[in-house]
């Protein structure tokens, strides 16, 4: 009989052990899948995981790697501290976008101005406050009304959406663009351009911020007063009230801070990577982003390897369609699986197993 | 002409670190009020879920009416005639008393029906209850009716009762006992499971003496005296803490008119509370569970906030102050669930340390926490309270209960504040580590703190308060001087018996 025993503390092996597990089991798994679709497993996990770092075209790969991982780091590192402490925003996806149509907005209403100085790092602290007004309504609503967080922060993602259909459609709309849909390009307005800092790496003004929200919040975990109270007030709420931390204050900054991480991280990506306001701008990062912090283990440095892991998997996922003409949703089945085994893996460092048949009296 | 009931035989159970059960062998006959008597993590609990079928025992062997027997499971347990009243009652707040019996019953017969079998064996037994009523509106007296009844229901040759007096009243105590006697006098066995001596005397015929997982004796508990079957369940003799009487200082608490409404859902709110602690005092609140000990413990922490007016801390009103700022003040406390509010349960030991000591050991600078300062105050507690642990880096649910206690306590305590508010200080403590809590209670005060105990073991408030005051429906009776108050008195202070009528036993 197999039976789960409850550990007397945490393993501390077991938690840094499972994230790896994990990755090999859905490696493993996922070539199940892909051999059952009739394509070369190995292959296919190699496609995914070795090509875009070492394959032939790895040059031109490895720059994505960094523009990808950015955003998923940065939305990421603002979800954790609510996760940490039960608190669930579900909306980052929405926040992302609100993020990029002030950013954009911002720039755009000021175009065309030389003043790089003053509009760039405008368009970083507007881009940033849209993001976190946009979590402001699930987290006031919360405070005030009782609603859960989960659904409204989740609806709210698809009432931005649409006004980014308006805005592209409408106000943000090039004037010049002969009709077309979505703003101005930003990468052709210096002043708002989110440029490669060193040609061909990547390395871009959001890139930078990710790497700094990962210092910053390894600190406040480990060191500061606020990283205790969120891991108390996730841990055990009412030893947290005891310990004089107010709910509705935690409720508030943990949804400010991932909204408005999420909106720094749009506004970097449509004043570089995409440019331009248009319907198809956001691709998914604030969902995906759900899935990086907790295969992170919700610890700054495991997301920090979580969001490469997963950008991996998007441009490897990609190649793996164009070269093996995988289907999409397999490469998304195999995402969702991370996450999937993670969880499963998880229970090891709560619980150990134990083999051996009890002695019936 | 008795006849044995269940013999058990040989009874052990280890769990990981721990014999809970050290071959436990004894009897119980047909028709005998029988008493478990042990200290807490003596083994008593592990021995009767052995026999509910809720634990299944390493080796060993029970024989029920001659033929062995070894439940699964509860249910194979209540088909043999084994009922069970627990310590903490399992009904929904939200249902009726007839919705939670039917609950608990294997096929329950139409709702109507069984309404009135309840309304029968509650007037047979002497336990007034009305089947419509909400649970969340019950009293814990009442409430433990619903769980009689429910076992009685099932017809029981064997009743087992976790301390069942725990969260009653001196009146309700005789009326509970009156029906036990019933059943007795009807031939069902009873296994009482308690460390209430007292209690044991009146009630029992014999007693089994468990300690440290091992059987140490059995006693007839009418022919020894209670100091006696004390000794035998400790194995050795009691430390009594002593008290100096402190100087009758100023008044640092003042409690006026405080009122407030439950933060939870069937909570008990408090209802125009004014008292007065001075310095060097040490006042009781005794009170039945659930009469508004939670929520007059969250009123002067602060995680519950009241008009300013309501608590006044050196004639300073604090009502609406957040509780580290009444830390800042000088006053500390410690709620009754040691873990998931007075501790975390998966941190560590140091930063448990920190969660309240925090603004009093200026553990925080900058906003940034002083993690080894933490580790030193934590480690201080450790060695002055003698919490037995490995070291200060292991998580608070690793400890035992009563270790966990101390380690409670002494973080309040050595914030030397000037006053200190507990509820349930010793709940689940073992005696010795219990006479050590109460002692650094007692010396807090002789150096010059204003002490609030909130308990419901009335001994404990008689041992080391000054004056008396119960807790009745989130009222609180007038204190007084706990020296001469008679255990009628208290009952009486407590509320009485709750419109109960004493079981009528017929010949």
């Amino acid at each position: 009989m197999i039976a789960l025993e409850r550990r007397p503390q945490p393993s501390r092996a077991w938690s840094y052990l499972s994230p790896l597990l994990a990755v090999i089991v859905t490696m493993i798994v996922g070539g199940i899948v892909f051999a059952a679709l009739g394509k070369p497993p190995v292959e296919a996990i190699r496609t995914i995981f070795w090509d875009p770092l070492f394959g032939d075209f790895a040059s031109y790969f490895r720059p994505q790697l960094l523009v990808k991982a950015a955003p998923l780091i940065l939305i990421a590192i603002g979800l954790s501290f609510g996760f940490r402490a039960g608190i669930w925003n579900i909306g980052a996806e929405g926040q992302y976008i609100m993020g990029a149509l002030f950013g954009a907005g911002f720039a755009l209403a000021f175009y065309p101005s030389e003043a790089r100085w003053l509009i760039f790092p405008l368009m970083i602290v507007v881009g940033t406050l849209g993001g976190l007004l946009w979590a402001m309504i699930p987290g006031l609503l919360r405070v005030h009304f009782r609603t859960n967080e989960i659904l409204v922060s989740l609806m709210l993602v698809y009432v931005a959406d649409f006004m980014l259909d308006a805005m592209a459609l409408g106000l943000l709309r090039n004037p010049e663009g002969m009709g077309f849909p979505g703003s101005r390009n930003l990468q052709q307005y210096p002043a708002a351009h989110n440029a490669e800092l060193i040609a061909n790496t990547g390395m871009h003004w959001g890139v930078i911020a990710a790497f700094f929200a990962v210092v910053a919040a390894y600190i406040l975990l480990s060191r500061h007063v606020f990283g205790f109270n969120v891991r108390l007030a996730g841990q055990s709420p009412r030893a947290a009230a005891f310990a004089g931390v107010s709910a509705d204050r935690m409720v508030l900054i943990c949804m400010g801070l991932s909204g408005g991480l999420a909106g720094m991280a749009g506004m970097f990506e449509v004043a570089g990577p995409s440019g331009q306001v248009l319907a198809s701008f956001n691709v998914g990062y604030g969902f995906t982003a759900i899935i990086v912090a907790f295969l992170g283990r919700l610890h700054p440095v495991g997301i920090l390897l979580a969001g490469f892991l997963m950008a991996l998997t998007y441009i490897g996922g990609e190649l793996a369609q164009m070269n093996l003409q995988l289907p999409r949703s397999a490469i998304q089945l195999f995402q969702g699986m991370l996450l999937f085994f993670l969880l499963a893996v998880d229970v090891m460092t709560n619980f150990r197993i134990r083999l051996g048949r009890k002695k019936v009296a | 002409m008795t006849k044995t009931l269940l013999a058990l035989a040989g009874l052990t159970k280890a769990y990981p670190g721990v014999i809970a059960n050290r071959d436990v062998s004894f009897e119980i006959q047909q028709g005998e009020v029988h008493a478990l008597l042990g200290e807490n993590g003596a083994g008593k609990s592990t021995l009767v879920k052995s026999i509910y079928g809720l634990v299944k025992p390493d080796s060993g062997a029970m024989h029920l009416n001659g033929q062995p027997f070894a439940p699964n499971d509860p249910k194979a347990a209540r088909a043999a005639g084994i009922a069970m009243v627990f310590q903490h009652f399992s009904l929904f707040d939200a249902l009726t008393v007839a919705e939670n019996v039917a609950l608990g019953m294997e096929d329950p017969p139409p709702l109507r029906d069984l309404a009135g079998r309840i309304r029968d064996v509650s007037e047979q037994y002497g336990l007034p209850l009305d089947p419509a009523r909400i649970v969340g509106d019950l009293s814990a007296g009442e409430r433990q009716r619903v769980e009689i009844i429910r076992c009685l229901l099932q017809d029981p040759k064997l009743l087992i009762m976790d301390e069942p007096t725990s969260v009653l009243t001196p009146q309700e105590v005789e009326i509970l006992f009156e029906t036990l006697r019933k059943l007795k006098s009807e031939g069902t066995a009873i296994l009482y499971i308690s460390h209430k001596l007292e209690e044991i005397r009146a009630l029992c015929d014999t007693a089994t003496i468990l300690r440290l997982g091992e059987v140490v004796g059995d006693c007839t508990p009418r022919e020894v005296s209670a100091r006696e079957m004390a000794e035998m369940m400790v194995g050795g003799t009691l430390h009594v803490p002593e008290r100096e009487a402190g100087p009758e200082g100023e008044v640092l608490l003042k409690l006026e008119g405080l009122s407030a409404r439950s933060p939870q859902e069937f909570g008990t709110p408090l209802r125009d509370i004014s008292v007065e602690v001075r310095a060097g005092q040490v006042l009781g609140i005794g009170g039945v569970a659930g009469n508004g000990q939670d929520e007059l413990l969250l009123a002067l922490s602060g995680e519950m906030r009241t008009d300013p007016q309501m608590v006044q801390f050196k004639g300073r009103p604090i009502g609406q102050l957040p509780p580290n700022d009444r830390r800042g003040l000088g006053m500390c406390s410690a709620p009754e669930e040691r873990l998931g509010h007075a501790a975390a349960p998966d941190m560590t030991l140091s930063e448990n340390a920190a969660l309240s000591g925090k603004t009093r050991k200026a553990l925080v600078r900058n906003g940034f926490v002083d993690w080894g300062g933490a580790r030193d105050f934590a480690s201080i507690i450790i060695d002055r309270f003698d919490v037995r642990t490995p070291g200060t880096e292991n998580v608070a649910r690793s400890l035992s209960g009563g270790n966990l206690q101390k380690f409670v306590i002494g973080r309040e305590i050595l914030q030397d504040p000037d006053v200190l508010v507990v509820n349930q200080p010793t709940w689940g403590v073992d005696a010795s580590a219990a006479a050590a809590i109460r002692q650094a209670i007692l010396d807090l005060a002789a150096n010059g703190a204003a002490v609030i105990v909130i308990s419901q073991d009335l001994d404990e408030l008689m041992e080391i308060s000054d004056n008396f005051a119960a807790l009745n429906e989130g009222r609180l009776s007038a204190p007084r001087a706990a020296s001469g108050l008679t255990i009628e008195e208290v009952g009486l202070m407590l509320g009485g018996a709750h419109d109960m009528e004493v079981a009528h036993v017929d010949a």
